[in-house]
């Protein structure tokens, strides 16, 4: 019987992925609840914290620079720094790098452009609990929808990443080869914290769940956390 | 008292937008150009004629909200 996951959703003024985010874990048949910003606790009993794309706070001064300070993110910081498991998508992404929960910061793109398509991306490390349902070298098929998305890190924080096999994800070719698409180091596309609880991606898995419409490959993604 | 805050991406972190003006002033025949950098001003007007304080106070909004220092450097210039 597959275990049913309780999962909080984030709500910042300028979010508007997070319906797209609860249809997809209700889909899946786990229960979500909307968590407004304003916001000092976190429901009881959760088991994962998603900060969904969008872009609060109109991306003011940087993409999540000031969401990063909303009261519900000090409840997210205690929840991740006691081991709970916390998804940023895009946004969420940046919004997690800002709050410093997970390393490296994210610039605009190098052709300064907003990029919104299908992405192959390919599997870097799966020994963690997000990508536990795919395989290592397997390419995805995941749409993309930002402008800030070019992912840095200097050297000494790279190397770490390999070390602790923190690099999830890299934009690639159908074969797998890495591909330049924002200009990221090493074309990275997601990275998780040492710990492995606190994931984030500039993807969108939330976006693929029908091959009707172009992929189902996030249902994997997100199936993940039922581990 | 005013502080100008100025914030640009670091050295060695590229910087697409001054690269793409870059290109521009250089295909508009302005020649000589060897870098451009874009970046951002951040006036902030205080209640305060102390300069100690206001220094202080301002790296602080730096630190904390106005720099992100993982990519960026900033500047204070307090009038």
């Amino acid at each position: 019987m597959q275990k049913t996951l309780k999962v909080a959703v984030l709500r910042f003024p300028g979010t508007n992925c997070e319906f797209d985010t609860q249809y997809a874990f209700e889909k899946l048949g786990h229960s979500t609840e909307l968590v407004w910003h304003e916001t000092e606790t976190l429901p009881a009993d959760i088991d994962l914290v998603v900060v969904p794309g969008g872009f609060s706070y109109g991306d003011y001064l940087r993409s999540g620079s000031i969401a990063r300070f909303s009261p519900v993110m000090k409840a997210v910081t205690s929840y991740a720094n006691n081991g709970g498991k916390v998804l940023g998508i895009c946004n969420g992404f940046q919004i997690l790098t800002e709050a410093g929960l997970l390393p490296g910061a994210l610039k605009r793109n190098n052709n300064l452009h907003f990029i919104s398509k299908h992405q192959t991306l390919s599997v870097i490390n799966n020994d963690n609990v997000f990508l536990n349902k795919c395989e290592k070298g397997e390419v995805l098929n995941i749409p993309i929808a930002h402008a800030d998305g070019n992912y840095y890190i200097d050297d000494e924080g790279f190397k770490a990443l390999e070390a602790n096999e923190q690099i999830l994800l890299r934009y690639s070719d159908k074969n797998g080869e890495p591909v330049v698409v924002n200009g990221s180091v090493t074309s990275i596309a997601g990275v998780c914290n040492e710990n492995k609880n606190v994931f984030g991606l500039m993807p969108h898995p939330e976006r693929a769940l029908e091959a009707i419409l172009g992929s189902e490959d996030g249902i994997r993604m997100l199936k993940g956390f039922e581990a | 008292m005013t502080a100008v805050v100025n914030v640009f991406l670091k050295e060695g972190v590229l910087d697409p937008q001054g690269k793409a003006s870059h290109h521009a002033l250089d295909s508009l025949g302005f020649n000589g150009v060897a870098d451009v950098r874009i970046g951002k001003q951040i006036i902030i007007k205080l209640d305060t004629d102390d300069r100690a304080k206001a220094e202080t106070d301002v790296k602080e909004m730096c630190e904390t909200l106005l720099a992100n220092t993982v990519i960026e450097d900033y500047t204070i210039e307090i009038n």
